[in-house]
C-alpha cells in the first residue's frame, strides 16, 4: 500500500482552498436545517459532515419531535410546552430559548411536510401527536420510533431539492455544497471574530482551508467520553472544544443526560437507546421483586401532575383529562435516578438493570405497529421478543444540555460570525431535556442560526486566511504521526473509564477531584497519542485527533460538577442532596484562559412576569428564593 | 470468551490482500465488535465505516463470508464454531481503503431525480392525509442507505457499463415512495423512473429484498407495481387517450 500522503511536513500547496459565505459544521438536524435557511437566503454554504451524508447521529433520535400543535389534544398550546420545559429543566433554562422553541416548534414541522416528510396521522389526517416524559399532553410528531431517520432523510432531499433548483436558475454548483467524511479541526480567528476553518477529509487525509464570514457549529455531543453511551462515534465533542479554543464560552457543562432506559445486555449492546415511546405506549419498570417500582420515587415537586397508584395511572391513558400521568414519564433524571438506586440496593435484573415490561400489558400487534425498531432491535441484537417478555434496561449516556453559550434569539456565540445550534449549544434545555425536546430544538435553532449567519454574512467582507496559520494548523493534525506515545483506542478507553467512574449518574466531591486529578494525568499523554500507518482513511489517526476534544469537554464537566454542590436535572451529587434556589440562580461557564480551562459565576436570565404568571406561585416556590417569586405576587395584586 | 480468526481484507484502489488475525470474541457480539477490537489491539489504522452500531444509520456495509450485511447486525453466533470469518468490502463500488467503499455512485443518482414537489395549493400546516395512505410510503421511507441492495443488485454489480443508465434499487423505492405520496405533485414518477433510472433493466430476481436489513419488500411492494403500471399506463389504448386528452390524476390505486 502506497503511505504517499503521509509526508511529515508537505507544504501549504498539499492543502485545498475553498471559501464560503455561511460554513456549516455539522450535517445532522440542526447543521442541514441552518444549510437550507442560509441557502434560501442566497448565501453560499458549504456544509461540513464528519459521516457521509444522511448519517448522523440524528438518525437515531427515537421518539419524536415535541410541537404543541395540538392535533390530538386541543388544549395543547406554546404556554404548556414552555412550562413543561421549564419544569423539566427545573427552572435553570434560559427562558427566552425555551419561549422561542415552545412558540416556533410547530411551524418548523409543519414545514417539513412541505420538504416531503410523511408523520403518522390522526384519524382527521393530520400530524399524529404521541405522549412523553415530562409532556403534559399528546406532543411528540412521529414516524413510528424511527423519526430521527425521517427527519434527517427529509432535510437531506431538501438539500437536493435546492442543488437542483440552483442548478436549473444555472448557479453554480458550489452555492450549496455538502462535503462529506470531513473533519474540522480548528478554527480561524482575528480580532474576535471567525473567517474559516482547517480540516481534513477523511478518505484521501488531504486537507482543507475553507474562508468563511459566518460558521454555525452543529456538531452534536460528547456522549463518546462515555463507555455506556447511545452516542454514535462522531460524538467526541468536536463544537464545544472548537469553541473554547476560538474564544467562546460553554455553559451547564455539569448536567449531562442519562438517559433512564439504554440496552443492558449483552454487554455489546450496552447503551443502545430504548425509546421512551415504551413507556408513553404502556410499558412500565419493574424490579427483580416484580415490583412496579416508580411509585415510590416521585419527587415532591411532581406529586400534582404523576399519578401514586398503578390504577389511576392506567386509567390515564385513556382518560387524561381526569387521571393524573404514570410515574415512568417523569422526566429522564428522576427515572434514571430511580433504576440506579434500585439496583443499588440489590433489586436489579440479572444483567444489572430493571425490567420494562410492554408485553404483559399491550397486545403483539400493538407494539409491533407502534414500536417497530425496538421489536427488531431487540430481536436482532439481543434474541428477546419484546411482545412476550420484558427487556432489561439501565442509565446510559444520551445527551449533553451544557453547550455554547448562545444569545437565545440568533444563536450567535461570543466570538462575531460564530453561530451553535442543536446540541452543541446550551441554555436551551436547563439542568434536564425532555425527550421530544431535542428534534424541535435543532429545528427552530438551526433555523434562526443559519438566518442570522446568512445576515452577518451579508454585511461582513469575505475574509483572508494567512498562510502561517494555515501551516500551523497543519502541523497540528499531523502531529499524531511523529509522536511516539500511546494507541489512541486504549487513551479513549481510559478517559471513558475515568468519566464513567467519577463523572457518572451519581457523584461525589471527592471522586470528582480525583477525577481532574486522572484527567490532568491523562493530559500529556494525550498530547503524545501517536497514529500508526498512512494519512488515507485512518481511523486510528482520526482518534487521536478527537481525543484532545473529548479531554477538554471532560474536564469542563467535571470542574463545574465539583463546583456546583446541588442536585438538579443531570447533575446529582451524593453529598449535596436536592435543589438549592441560590444555585438556580447560577450558570457555571466555563473558557479557555491562557490554554487552561477557567470556570465562572454568571447569573441566569430573570424570566418576563408574564411568563411567571403561567407557574403557581405554590410550583415557583419550590424552585425560587422567596424574593424571585414574591416579586410576582406583586404583580398579581 | 474464544478466539476466533478473522481474515479481513486490506488494501486500496491499487490492489491489496486478506489479513489475518486471532481476536478474543464475547458472548452475545456481532462483527463489527470484533472488527473493533482488531482496530483497538492489532490494527489502529484498519479502516472501517461506522456509526451507530445499532442498525440504524447504514453505515458498516461489507460483505462477511460472501454475504452483503450490516456488520453491526451480525452477531458471532451465526457462525459454527472455529469457522473462519471473512470480511470484504462491498463488490460494486470502488474501494477507498481496507473496508470502506466509495459509494458516492449513489448520492449521485439520488441527485439526479426529481424531489417532492409540495402541492401549490395547501400552506404549511394545511396537509391532510390518512395513515392507510401514508403507509405505502412510509415503508420506503425506513430505507437506511446502507445501499446493500445496490451492492447485490446483478445488474451492475459485475457490470460497470451498467451504472450510467441505471439507479439500482435504493432510487427505485425512492421513485415509489413519491409516486404514492399522496400529495406529491408531480404525474411523472413512473414514466422517470422507466426512462430516466433504468427500471427495464430489473427483471425481478429479489436479491435486493433478500439482503434489505430494513426488510423492505423492494421487489414486491416498489419494483413490480412501478413497472405494472408504466406497463399498463404505456399499453392500455384507453389510458393512453386519456393521457393524451388529460393531465393524469394520481388516483389510481397500486397493484395488489
Amino acid at each position: 500500500m502506497s503511505d504517499h500522503r503521509n509526508d511529515a511536513n508537505p507544504g501549504a500547496a498539499d492543502v485545498e482552498h475553498l471559501a464560503c459565505d455561511v460554513l456549516v459544521i455539522g450535517a445532522g438536524g440542526a447543521g442541514l436545517r441552518a444549510a437550507v435557511e442560509a441557502r434560501l437566503a442566497g448565501k453560499s454554504v458549504i456544509v461540513i459532515s464528519k459521516s457521509l451524508f444522511g448519517k448522523a447521529h440524528t438518525v437515531m433520535a427515537e421518539g419524536g419531535a415535541a410541537a404543541a400543535m395540538g392535533n390530538v389534544n386541543a388544549n395543547d398550546n406554546w404556554q404548556v410546552h414552555f412550562r413543561d420545559t421549564m419544569r423539566g429543566g427545573k427552572f435553570l433554562n434560559n427562558y427566552r430559548m425555551a419561549e422561542i422553541h415552545a412558540q416556533e416548534a410547530p411551524d418548523r414541522i409543519w414545514e417539513l411536510e412541505t420538504y416531503g416528510a410523511l408523520f403518522d396521522r390522526t384519524a382527521d389526517g393530520r400530524i399524529s401527536q404521541r405522549n412523553f416524559g415530562g409532556h403534559e399532553y399528546p406532543r411528540l410528531a412521529h414516524v413510528g420510533d424511527r423519526t430521527g431517520l425521517e427527519l434527517i432523510r427529509t432535510l437531506q432531499q431538501k438539500l437536493v431539492s435546492l442543488q437542483q433548483d440552483d442548478e436549473e436558475a444555472g448557479e453554480p454548483a458550489a452555492k450549496l455544497q455538502v462535503i462529506d467524511e470531513t473533519t474540522i479541526t480548528e478554527l480561524f480567528v482575528e480580532q474576535g471574530a471567525v473567517k474559516g476553518a482547517f480540516g481534513y477529509r477523511r478518505g484521501t487525509g488531504a486537507f482543507m482551508a475553507i474562508s468563511a464570514p459566518a460558521i454555525v457549529l452543529a456538531t452534536g455531543g460528547i456522549g463518546r467520553s462515555f463507555k455506556v453511551t447511545s452516542n454514535s462515534w462522531e460524538y467526541t465533542g468536536d463544537g464545544h472544544a472548537l469553541a473554547l479554543r476560538a474564544g467562546a464560552s460553554l455553559i451547564n457543562m455539569e448536567f449531562i443526560q442519562f438517559h433512564p432506559t439504554g440496552m443492558v445486555w449483552p454487554p455489546s449492546v450496552r447503551g443502545i437507546l430504548v425509546t421512551e415511546s415504551v413507556r408513553g405506549d404502556g410499558g412500565v419498570l419493574k424490579n427483580a421483586e416484580g415490583k412496579r417500582f416508580m411509585f415510590d420515587y416521585i419527587p415532591e415537586v411532581f406529586k400534582a401532575q404523576y399519578a401514586d397508584n398503578p390504577e389511576e395511572a392506567d386509567r390515564w391513558y385513556t382518560d387524561p383529562d381526569a387521571n393524573r400521568r404514570p410515574p415512568e414519564l417523569l422526566p429522564r433524571d428522576e427515572v434514571a435516578r430511580a433504576i440506579n438506586s434500585e439496583v443499588k440496593a440489590g433489586r436489579g435484573s440479572e444483567h444489572g438493570g430493571v425490567y420494562l415490561d410492554i408485553a404483559s400489558r399491550r397486545s403483539a400487534e400493538y407494539i409491533t405497529e407502534r414500536l417497530p425498531s425496538m421489536y427488531h432491535q431487540f430481536k436482532e441484537l439481543a434474541d428477546v421478543d419484546i411482545t412476550a417478555e420484558p427487556m432489561e434496561v439501565g442509565p446510559t449516556c444520551h445527551y449533553i444540555m451544557g453547550g455554547v453559550e448562545v444569545d437565545a434569539e440568533t444563536a450567535a456565540s461570543k466570538v462575531t460570525g460564530l453561530y451553535a445550534a442543536g446540541e452543541v449549544s446550551g441554555g436551551m434545555h436547563g439542568s434536564n431535556r425532555l425527550g421530544g425536546n431535542s428534534l424541535s430544538d435543532l429545528l427552530v435553532f438551526g433555523k434562526r442560526a443559519g438566518e442570522f449567519a446568512a445576515e452577518h454574512a451579508a454585511v461582513t467582507e469575505p475574509p483572508k486566511l494567512g498562510d502561517d496559520e494555515i501551516a500551523a494548523a497543519q502541523a497540528d493534525a499531523l502531529r499524531p504521526f511523529a509522536n511516539d506515545g500511546e494507541n489512541p483506542y486504549a487513551l479513549q478507553a481510559a478517559m471513558q473509564e475515568v468519566n464513567g467512574r467519577l463523572v457518572g449518574i451519581i457523584r461525589r466531591a471527592g471522586e470528582l477531584e480525583e477525577a481532574l486529578t486522572e484527567l490532568a494525568a491523562l493530559k500529556p499523554r494525550i498530547d503524545n497519542v501517536t497514529a500508526a500507518g498512512g494519512r488515507a482513511y485512518n481511523p486510528g489517526w482520526h482518534l487521536a485527533l478527537d481525543l484532545r476534544n473529548m479531554y477538554l469537554c471532560s474536564v469542563a464537566t467535571a470542574m463545574a460538577a465539583l463546583e456546583r454542590d446541588e442536585s438538579r436535572g443531570g447533575h446529582t451529587r451524593e453529598d449535596a442532596p436536592g435543589m438549592d434556589p441560590q444555585w438556580r440562580r447560577v450558570n457555571l461557564v466555563a473558557s479557555l484562559d491562557g490554554g487552561e480551562l477557567a470556570l465562572a459565576r454568571q447569573d441566569v436570565p430573570s424570566m418576563t412576569p408574564e411568563l411567571l404568571g403561567l407557574f403557581e406561585t405554590s410550583e415557583l416556590s419550590k424552585y425560587m428564593t422567596p424574593e424571585e417569586y414574591r416579586s410576582t405576587e406583586a404583580e398579581d395584586a | 470468551m474464544s478466539t476466533r480468526t478473522f481474515r479481513v481484507w486490506r488494501g486500496d484502489a491499487e490492489g491489496g490482500d486478506f489479513a489475518e488475525f486471532d481476536v478474543a470474541v464475547n458472548e452475545g457480539e456481532v462483527v463489527l465488535d470484533v472488527v473493533h477490537r482488531i482496530q483497538a489491539e492489532q490494527a489502529p489504522d484498519l479502516a472501517v465505516r461506522w456509526n451507530c452500531k445499532a442498525g440504524k444509520c447504514g453505515s458498516c456495509s461489507a460483505e462477511v463470508n460472501g454475504m452483503p450485511r450490516l456488520m453491526c447486525m451480525t452477531r458471532m453466533n451465526l457462525f459454527a464454531d472455529g469457522e473462519p470469518v471473512t470480511i470484504t468490502p462491498l463488490r460494486t463500488f470502488p474501494v477507498v481503503r481496507d473496508l470502506v467503499t466509495d459509494v458516492s455512485f449513489n448520492y449521485e443518482k439520488a441527485r439526479q431525480m426529481p424531489q417532492f414537489a409540495p402541492p401549490a395549493d395547501l400552506k404549511p400546516g394545511e396537509y391532510r392525509m390518512q395513515q392507510v395512505d401514508v403507509e405505502r410510503s412510509q415503508e420506503f421511507r425506513k430505507c437506511i442507505e446502507c445501499f446493500l441492495c445496490q451492492n447485490t443488485c446483478h445488474v451492475v454489480r459485475d457490470h460497470e457499463e451498467n451504472k450510467p443508465p441505471f439507479s439500482g434499487p435504493r432510487l427505485f423505492i425512492r421513485a415509489a415512495e413519491l409516486d404514492m405520496h399522496p400529495l406529491d405533485a408531480r404525474d411523472d414518477r413512473r414514466e422517470a423512473a422507466q426512462d430516466a433510472q433504468g427500471l427495464g433493466y430489473c427483471n425481478i430476481t429479489k436479491c435486493c429484498t433478500e439482503v434489505c436489513p430494513e426488510h423492505i419488500k423492494i421487489t414486491d411492494n416498489a419494483i413490480i407495481p412501478m413497472k405494472e403500471r408504466v406497463a399498463g399506463d404505456r399499453y392500455d389504448p384507453l389510458v393512453w387517450l386519456g393521457r393524451k386528452i388529460f393531465r393524469k390524476g394520481k388516483s389510481d390505486s397500486p397493484a395488489g
